[in-house]
């Protein structure tokens, strides 16, 4: 082959090419309507947004804990599974109760009277975290199903589907990040 | 098959730039002082397009008659000096004419849309609705009254949502279902719209504008000649978009100060 | 990975059963095989197919257009009985009129500009250009098919709803498209179809950009070096980047649409509008912003249209001039100079659309700069023609078709592109003239082209030349007679979008109409000696052997149609570049990429 790339991590940077500019959009969108009128309000953010970042920066700590578990007991043939498998269990978790946290914020959101139409600023922050949440729940599919093939290959080799998992679970924290400054400075 | 080819497309491209030349369908004569550099930049256009198009056509034609395959086992040939000169060629000839097109229409442009108006220009506020549009002159306070769109209620011709009964300044505006305007005298409009997005299109002013709701639009000319022309809508706006017109009528000064008058006695 | 022998292979293939890899096993059943197949080939043909639906019905709908142009008051028999509330009599009403023309712009250039030339023929001959046995990863290709067969399905739908179909056009500008049904007929469950069905769209095409990429850059076989890849590989590698990021900003521009239709936002929506008499419960959005995002993506789906043609025209024209094309690395530069600079352009549709008039000018820069890569291109194919010895198949002649369309095309761009000629053609038939040229008539000459040309790679049989001849032959004329008078139509300053001339307005124009729709109709009816071509050669065409142009690529090194595995087990190494033409080589004038991957039959 002339390039021995591994198709699923170049799918995944190609993921994120697409994901990137498509929030980039949204982004601008945000600028562009702020600006568009005066009647954007201004609200504090959810605080439980805080604790969900940490939740989520966390569990990329953990799914690095995970793989580089495994890499070591592939090296040493344990063949049983495995604390490796165990962190990303861990980090699975975490990032549902990630979801979960971000439905408190909403929820907490529609509590002060701040619906998806009730202005343009609350529009977009329903509208970027629900996005986020969908993008994260792809991202645990994808951890599911390199966890599953995990299972199912002899050799429980850390797989090419893992390692290109991992890289998309990261960007989903730092897409987060991004999305947690930009509404922290918009909203 | 090549032969037949290459006559088809001379036949087509001499048929076509014919018909450009001979101006059968062409651009209805201009009354309007900025048309002229349009027109002249749409001339030299043409001419720079027509050239470009009949050489290309002709040269394709020529090359595809010419070098069909025969059987004589005749060499290829390559182009006289490769891709290179021809590269340099093409980037320096089309780019010297963009340079030109650029800095001409570019001062014809600003000459419409980047240059204050006359500070004396006649002042038309221009609502564009699903299929309509409507004319107001402010009247002789020489002040537009404020809008109100939830005033608006066609039914008892109230088309822009003045509310004479508060505001003073809406009392002596004048509403007209057609543009009337002085000739030589320069008009500026701002063009609002009531629900969707529309247009205002008179070919013979050489002008074009959309009326974006949400936003007021100025838009400015000066009508060179005594004539009774279309405006029609040009951005579609619903299923009546095809009927969405209105008359311009450009009168001399005294009629139209005339016409103001009877206007004023009526509202 | 593609040298390893060959008992390896098939052990990768027993352990890769969900792998997101190619090395799949032969498909079995009839669903696995021809519906829900996983081989680019099978996707590549239903993209065609669907391609092929949906350009009929466009067709179909443009017929009945240009037919009320031409007659407004003359009844077409069993309009009324297909759409009672649009055609009483038979009489179309100007809803459906707008109605037609929404669904003919939305079909044309996402479902048949878009899947054909890129989809269609990408998916079936860019892995086997590059070497490869499948995409990199064939279950998204699958989705990519499905999702966008859904989608056409879903704007199918918008026919059957009360309303009727949507009436704001191909480019839905808000707020007619986002407030719902006050906005007219049509413009209520219609358009959330529209914008529904487009979303599902970007969706698919996402999915398929992600596979050519990868495809591209990673399962190119041995040798296969960027400098070897086929100009029509390297158009379909560029058109999916472009595709990437356009289709990325276009989903969330459907998004942000369905919401101010479905959940009360007021992105799109300012305030104090008054529609049907009932003011709007909305405030502060922005038409514009609909309109930067859309033609944000709207200017690059352009030469997401034009680009494989561009590609398909530089791989067929060196086979059937029998000499190399001209200037290979430069075409390559044209074709990078224009992707990257089509997203710079977008503002030239907004000359006149209320936004700041400072950056029309701005915008008008780069949109006459893109003339120059374009100009180049064309330079080159003209070029290449000197000299050579053309071999007038139908696909050839195509090719030369091609040019022709491109350049007429092309050239009325130069008028449209300056925003003081605009602001009088702008919103005139002259645009709908320009753009049928470049993105309408070019673009389907260069799928006609590879129809011609892959058809027996594809089906294994050829297609019969002299229909090929007589549909070329009449098509061109066809097409110049249809589009060349929108031109003069446009310098007299008449409007498109129109369902009638009535009145006054325009009457001297209406000969020039009728002669128009005389022409569409023309073109359309060649089109049947296409369609019976397509389907008697399927069944009855005579055998196609391996090679039949005598072309270099790879997919020409392997039988005709290819085995499910692309070279039957084996893995081509190309040694040579697509451009090997007029050199002495062992079968003839000219050296293939890579030796055939099979013992020679002949």
């Amino acid at each position: 082959m002339a390039s021995p790339g591994s198709p699923a991590r170049t799918g995944v940077w190609i993921g994120i090419a697409a994901i990137t500019m498509s929030f980039a959009a949204y982004t601008s969108a945000l600028v562009v309507r702020q600006g568009a009128a005066p009647d954007w309000r201004h609200f504090r953010l959810p605080p439980i947004l805080y604790l969900n970042t940490t939740v989520l920066l966390v569990s990329s700590g953990t799914l690095e804990m995970g793989r580089r578990r495994i890499r070591r007991e592939a090296a040493w043939g344990t063949g049983m599974p495995s604390q490796g498998v165990l962190w990303l269990s861990l980090t699975l978790g975490l990032g549902l109760l990630f979801i979960a946290g971000q439905v408190l914020a909403w929820r907490d959101l529609s509590a002060q009277g701040l619906f998806l139409a009730t202005n343009p600023s609350s529009a977009f922050f329903y509208v970027l975290t629900a996005l986020h949440a969908l993008h994260l729940l792809g991202g645990v599919a994808a951890l599911g199903y390199s966890m599953h093939r995990l299972h199912a290959s002899a050799a429980r080799t850390p797989s090419a589907a893992l390692d290109a998992a991992s890289l998309y679970w990261h960007f989903m924290g730092v897409l987060w990040l991004y999305l947690l400054a930009v509404l922290a400075l918009r909203l | 098959m090549g032969k037949l080819f290459a006559v088809i497309v001379a036949v087509i491209t001499i048929i076509s730039t014919a018909i450009f030349i001979s101006r059968v369908w062409w651009l209805p004569a201009d009354v309007s002082v900025l048309g002229v550099g349009i027109d002249r930049q749409m001339s030299e256009t043409m001419i720079s397009a027509g050239v470009l198009f009949v050489l290309s056509q002709l040269v394709l034609a020529v090359f595809v008659w010419q070098y069909g395959e025969t059987g004589d086992g005749r060499p290829i040939k390559i182009f006289p000096g490769g891709a290179t000169p021809m590269v340099l060629i093409a980037t320096i000839l089309v780019g010297a004419e963009i340079l030109v097109l650029t800095l001409v229409g570019t001062k014809i442009w600003a000459g419409i849309f980047l240059t204050a108006p006359d500070p004396k220009a006649l002042q038309i506020d221009v609502q564009a609705e699903q299929f309509a549009y409507y004319f107001r002159y402010p009247g002789l306070d020489k002040t537009f009254g404020a809008v109100h769109p939830e005033l608006i209620d066609d039914g008892n011709n109230n088309f822009f949502g003045l509310d004479p009964a508060n505001d003073t300044t809406a009392r002596d505006d004048i509403v007209s279902a057609s543009l009337v305007v002085p000739v030589d005298k320069p008009v500026l409009l701002t063009l609002h719209a009531k629900d969707v997005g529309h247009a205002f299109y008179v070919p013979e002013l050489r002008i074009q504008q959309d009326f974006v709701p949400g936003l007021v639009i100025p838009l400015h000319f000066t009508a060179t000649q005594v004539v009774k022309k279309e405006i029609v809508c040009t951005q579609l706006c619903g299923l009546g978009h095809y009927n969405m017109r209105a008359y311009m009528e450009v009168m001399p000064e005294n009629q139209f100060k005339r016409w103001m008058e009877d206007q004023a006695a009526q509202q | 990975m593609h040298d390893t022998p060959a008992p390896l292979v098939a052990d990768r293939r027993e352990t890769s059963g969900h792998a997101a890899h190619p090395a799949h096993a032969p498909p079995e059943g009839f669903l696995r095989k021809y519906v829900f197949s996983l081989d680019h080939k099978v996707i590549g043909k239903q993209y065609l197919d669907l391609a092929l639906i949906a350009v009929v019905t466009g067709m179909v709908l443009s017929w009945l257009m240009r037919f009320h142009l031409a007659f407004p008051t003359t009844s077409i028999p069993g309009l009324d009985k297909l759409a009672p509330n649009g055609a009483s009599g038979g009489v179309m009403t100007p809803e459906l009129y707008l109605s037609l023309m929404t669904m003919h712009g939305t079909i044309m250039v996402f479902f048949v500009l878009t899947t054909a030339p890129f989809a269609g023929f990408g998916n079936f001959v860019l892995p086997i250009q590059v070497g490869a046995e499948d995409m990199a990863f064939p279950r998204f290709n699958m989705m990519s098919f499905w999702v966008t067969f859904l989608a056409f399905l879903v704007l199918i739908a918008a026919f059957f709803v009360p309303e009727g179909p949507p009436l704001s056009g191909w480019t839905a500008y808000a707020p007619l498209s986002a407030l719902g049904k006050d906005a007219g007929p049509g413009q209520g469950t219609g358009q959330t179809l529209w914008a529904v069905s487009i979303a599902l769209f970007c969706i698919g095409q996402l999915l398929g950009a992600l596979n050519f990429i990868a495809t591209t850059l990673d399962l190119r076989t041995k040798g296969m070096t960027l400098s070897r890849m086929p100009f029509s590989t390297w158009a379909w590698f560029i058109t999916s980047v472009m595709g990437l990021i356009a289709f990325s900003v276009l989903l969330p521009a459907c998004v942000l649409l369905l919401l101010d239709r479905v959940a009360g936002t007021s992105f799109f929506i300012p305030g104090g509008l008054v529609v049907s008499d009932r003011l709007q419960p909305h405030s502060g959005g922005s038409p514009l912003l609909w309109q930067h995002l859309f033609w944000f993506f709207g200017h690059p789906e352009v030469y997401i249209a034009i680009l494989p043609g561009f590609g398909i025209i530089s791989h067929i024209l060196p086979v059937f001039a029998r000499k190399p094309l001209l200037g290979p690395r430069v075409l390559i530069a044209c074709l990078i100079a224009i992707g990257f600079l089509s997203y710079t352009v977008w503002g030239h549709h907004m000359f006149l659309s209320g936004m700041n008039p400072l950056s029309a000018t701005l915008f008008s820069v780069p949109t006459l700069i893109i003339t120059i890569p374009a100009t180049i291109v064309t330079l080159l194919w003209i070029g290449t023609l000197y000299g050579a010895r053309i071999r007038f198949t139908s696909a050839a002649l195509f090719c030369l078709g091609f040019i022709s369309v491109f350049v007429t095309g092309g050239i009325s761009g130069f008028f449209l592109a300056q925003p003081s000629i605009d602001t009088y053609l702008h919103g005139t038939y002259f645009v709908v003239g320009h753009f049928h040229f470049v993105m309408g008539v070019a673009a389907m000459f260069g799928i006609f082209a590879g129809v011609y040309f892959w058809f027996p790679k594809m089906y294994g049989r050829m297609m019969n030349e002299t229909l090929g001849k007589v549909h070329f032959t009449l098509t061109l004329i066809g097409v110049y007679c249809t589009f060349m008078p929108m031109h003069y139509l446009g310098l007299a300053g008449n409007v498109r979008r129109y369902s009638a001339f009535t009145d006054d307005y325009m009457k001297g124009s209406l000969p020039l109409h009728r002669f128009i729709t005389m022409a569409a109709l023309f073109t359309g009816a060649v089109q049947l000696i296409f369609f019976y071509n397509l389907i008697w050669s399927r069944l009855r065409g005579a055998k196609a052997p391996d090679n039949p142009w005598q072309a270099t690529s790879l997919e020409w090194s392997t039988s005709s149609p290819p085995p499910f595995d692309n070279f039957g087990g084996h893995h081509p190494v190309v040694s040579y570049g697509p451009n090997e033409y007029g050199v002495p080589g062992p079968a003839g004038d000219y050296v293939m990429q890579a030796p055939s991957t099979r013992p020679a039959t002949t």
